[in-house]
């Protein structure tokens, strides 16, 4: 009998217990991903899924919304200062506290980008024209550079603040070095304004964060996700089958062959929507001759004709209905849509067409066609090394014989900057939504300071003044103008062959709603649940 | 006795630099770590800072030496993607690994040597006949797709267990163990099975032919004759000397289903040394990947040293061929 009691007592209790679960659960959404967040120092590692939790945790002065519009975070107004056109003065937001309670201040913003700057920092190409920056009062901060830089804004959305005294108090004054082999404070712990706190984390395993009651913005967005448990899952057939359970409400990369299979279940859906990354090929066309190919004394790739046959060889609408399953979006140019320069006709697909292909494959002497390796990375883009292999057929048409060599990211992209490669593959995206960005990286002749992703050997040194000049332009008219010229001599000289721009495809739990943002980054603070 | 040991231990430790040394020759087909931890916006100039000050800019056996001399003191340096001390990391991690490696070898030894002893006895019954077909299943069939097998089998269609993870861990302060609570143990069967189900299949193989090997001697014969009960033949005289064998294989495979645990981590996220070791490939991260190996081969050359180190205990015959050595 009294056993009996007992065993009610439990039974009654673990009901209990289990519906107060229940009822946390309502509000905490289970997120997961294939890459965990490499470190929480926010200024060590510029890098997609970094980034993204660290938006959770802390911010910046101006942040990116869903949509991809910049929008006022930290800062409340921003702009080039009337007197003196190369500084950027800046209105901080008031009355704002770190999670540990200490002010938010011009001290925290100074503080943050001069540790942004500094050696180690992955963010300091991005404040590569910044000569010095100020307080300028409590809440004004200033920003000098060392010519006019009209997009300065742009460039700070990824570049978050910390509190200075927690960085001097426990020794995080420095970017985590891990040439020097310092084990930061920062590394594992997180003090931001953001809208979530961080409560718990292991790496490769668990984070969790809650909510931050004293959030400035508690009022100003939903905010009605009050718990996040952020899981990577590297595997796509768990990561699948983990949404398809319910063990986890939101999936950032649903592969695009389980979409069907994820949008079919009841409860689930999946959203979509074009990505700022756009995938390409680059050939080499600078040297004289190619290692890689059969043509002797002679570099192929160097003869418009070959670049623009080989443009008007490849069927992107092929690609996207057999490779993608319709999960891309046929490009024309090397900058995704969203991006200033970007244009609906550089865009337009190229025309498919073998036979005039081939014709111009014969004018440039190279009827009998000739054989080159491709160099593709196979863990890095969506169904990359397929891409390539698509590519391999049709470039076949024309008599180019392709020899295709897929290597791990870490393997492929080595080949990109040691220019040890004459044709690759490689993906682009545009964090600063400006062409200047893919001008330096990928136009402007490889050197010191520029160009360093340019592996098509590409050099023209009136198009490099031209790009340096984008920095200081400050009659944005004008500097338009500009960046259609260098877009018009990127795609007369066929620089590089565009294939498509990537599709994002987040799967989640019916009961989440949100759009999609063209960055990858999930801003939970504007996530809505329904019931 | 003391001599052999030595010349063991010193063989032992030959055997572990020579593993060091083709490790360390191999990462430089692995990829270069720079790429990755500097990002998109790396200009060129960064990237020969940063290798100078890693020290790739040096040749393999350059590098080897440096690990060494760290390594000796137990320093195995800072661990390129997390920048956290590689001893601490793996520290973190490898109670995770251990208790998977636990339970998957304790379920292996206790439904192996049952179902060995039971398909042996019953040997042309139609359950061990279909035990003994379904067991080709375990070592025919890949990791990794038996572990999806499970997770959609379990996760997703009957929904009783967790598709991933470790479930919810405490953490004791030098060990985070996932024993201790309900979501834990719940989340530890899909993996040890998987990696457990090779190593049941082949104990129980093992013992199968080893106990019908056993019960046609004629001490069993001469035991049956005497009118002993069928379990004490088969329990108290059979299985004792199948023992032998088994013991000896399972000691082995311990050390197999450590280093095994990487495909099984991957699949059910694991979070263990498996998983690190993986994501340090991709990443390049060669503080970790040679830490990962050594330990993996010193555990391996411990293990054998000990075996070797036993059967010289039990085997008189090694013990009289000194004059060989």
């Amino acid at each position: 009998m009294r056993l009996k009691t007992l065993t009610r007592i439990a039974l009654a209790s673990t009901i209990v217990l289990s519906m107060g679960i229940g009822m946390a659960n309502a509000q905490t959404l289970n997120w997961a991903r294939a890459g965990d967040s490499i470190t929480l120092d926010p200024h060590a590692q510029n890098e997609g899924p970094t980034t993204a939790l660290q938006h959770q945790i802390s911010e910046a002065l101006i942040v990116r919304d869903m949509t991809g519009k910049a929008v006022p975070a930290l800062a409340t107004e921003w702009g080039p200062s009337e007197s003196d056109p190369n500084v950027w003065s800046f209105k901080l937001r008031e009355g704002v506290k770190f999670h540990d309670g200490a002010e938010f201040d011009s001290e925290d913003v100074v503080f943050s980008f001069n540790r942004a700057m500094s050696e180690e920092s992955n963010f300091k190409e991005l404040l590569a024209s910044v000569k010095e920056v100020r307080a300028n009062g409590k809440y004004g901060f200033e920003i000098v550079t060392d010519g006019p830089n009209p997009l300065m804004a742009s460039n700070l959305t990824n570049l978050f603040i910390m509190d200075k005294d927690w960085a001097e108090a426990n020794g995080a004054t420095k970017v985590q070095d891990v040439e020097g082999g310092e084990d930061t404070f920062a590394s594992r712990n997180a003090n931001g304004t953001g809208p979530y706190i961080l409560v718990s984390r292991e790496p490769d395993a668990k984070t969790v964060l809650r909510i931050n009651e004293n959030y400035w913005g508690i009022d100003e967005f939903p905010m009605e996700i009050k718990e996040i448990v952020y899981t990577p899952i590297q595997n796509q057939a768990t990561r699948v089958a983990a949404l398809l359970s319910g063990d986890v409400d939101f999936i950032q990369d649903v592969p695009v062959q389980d979409l069907a299979r994820v949008g079919e279940t009841d409860g689930l859906k999946v959203i979509t929507a074009p990505q700022n990354r756009v995938i390409f090929f680059g050939m080499n066309q600078g040297d004289a001759d190619l290692e890689t190919d059969n043509v002797d004394g002679k570099n192929p790739f160097a003869d418009l004709r070959v670049r623009q046959a080989v443009n008007m060889a490849i069927n992107r609408e092929a690609i996207k209905k057999i490779v993608m399953r319709d999960q891309s979006v046929p490009a024309g140019m090397i900058s995704p849509p969203f991006v200033n320069g970007w244009t609906a006709e550089l865009d337009a697909v190229p025309e498919n067409n073998v036979e005039k292909a081939q014709g111009l494959m014969n004018d440039a002497g190279y009827g009998d066609g000739f054989s080159i390796r491709l160099n593709c990375p196979n863990d890095r883009y969506i169904n990359d090394e397929a891409i390539c292999q698509a590519a391999v057929g049709m470039l076949a048409k024309i008599g180019i014989n392709v020899q295709l060599e897929a290597l791990p990211k870490a393997q492929h992209f080595p080949l990109i900057g040691g220019l040890k490669t004459d044709f690759y593959m490689l993906g682009w995206g545009v964090p600063t939504y400006d062409s200047e960005y893919i001008f330096n990286f990928l136009v402007h002749t490889k050197g010191e300071k520029y160009g360093s992703w340019n592996g098509v050997r590409f050099s023209d040194p009136e198009l490099d003044m031209k790009i340096q000049g984008l920095a200081s332009e400050t009659d944005l008219d004008k500097r338009n103008q500009t960046i259609a010229d260098i877009w018009a001599v990127v795609q007369k000289e066929q620089l590089y062959i565009p294939i498509h721009h990537q599709v994002l495809n987040w799967g989640m739990s019916d009961k989440v709603d949100t759009i999609v943002s063209p960055e990858d980054t999930p801003m939970f603070k504007y996530f809505k649940l329904g019931s | 006795m003391l001599a052999f040991a030595i010349r063991r231990m010193f063989q032992s430790i030959i055997v572990l630099l020579v593993v060091g040394l083709v490790a360390f020759s191999m990462f430089n087909f692995v990829g270069d770590p720079v790429d990755s931890m500097l990002g998109q916006e790396r200009t060129d100039a960064d990237v020969e800072r940063v290798r100078i000050q890693l020290g790739l800019d040096q040749p393999f056996p350059v590098q080897y030496y440096k690990f060494l001399q760290g390594a000796v003191k137990g320093n195995f340096g800072i661990s390129y993607r997390q920048g956290r001390p590689v001893s601490q990391i793996i520290a973190e991690r490898l109670p995770a690994t251990l208790e998977l490696a636990f339970v998957s070898a304790v379920l292996a030894i206790i439904f192996g040597v049952a179902l060995g002893i039971f398909t042996a006895i019953r040997r042309n019954g139609w359950a061990a006949n279909t035990i003994m077909s379904l067991s080709l299943i375990g070592v025919s069939l890949p990791t990794f797709l038996i572990g999806i097998l499970l997770i959609y089998i379990f996760a997703v269609e009957l929904g009783w267990l967790s598709s991933f993870g470790r479930g919810d861990v405490v953490d004791l302060g030098w060990w985070r163990t996932g024993f201790l609570t309900k979501s834990g143990l719940l989340a530890i069967i899909l993996p040890a099975i998987t990696l457990g189900l090779y190593q049941m299949t082949l104990i129980m193989r093992i013992v199968r032919a080893e106990m019908l090997e056993v019960l046609r001697t004629d001490y069993i014969k001469f035991a049956r004759a005497r009118g002993l009960s069928k379990r004490a033949v088969n329990f108290g005289h059979a299985l004792k000397n199948t023992m032998v064998p088994v013991i000896t294989v399972t000691g082995m495979q311990i050390g197999s289903i450590i280093a095994f645990a990487i495909i099984t981590e991957t699949v059910f996220q694991w979070p263990g040394v498996g998983l690190l070791f993986i994501n340090a490939i991709r990443f390049v991260d060669i503080p970790i990947m040679a830490a990962y190996l050594m330990l993996i081969s010193v555990m391996f050359v411990s293990i054998n040293l000990i075996v070797d180190l036993l059967y010289f205990a039990i085997d008189p015959r090694l013990r009289l061929d000194k004059t060989k050595g």
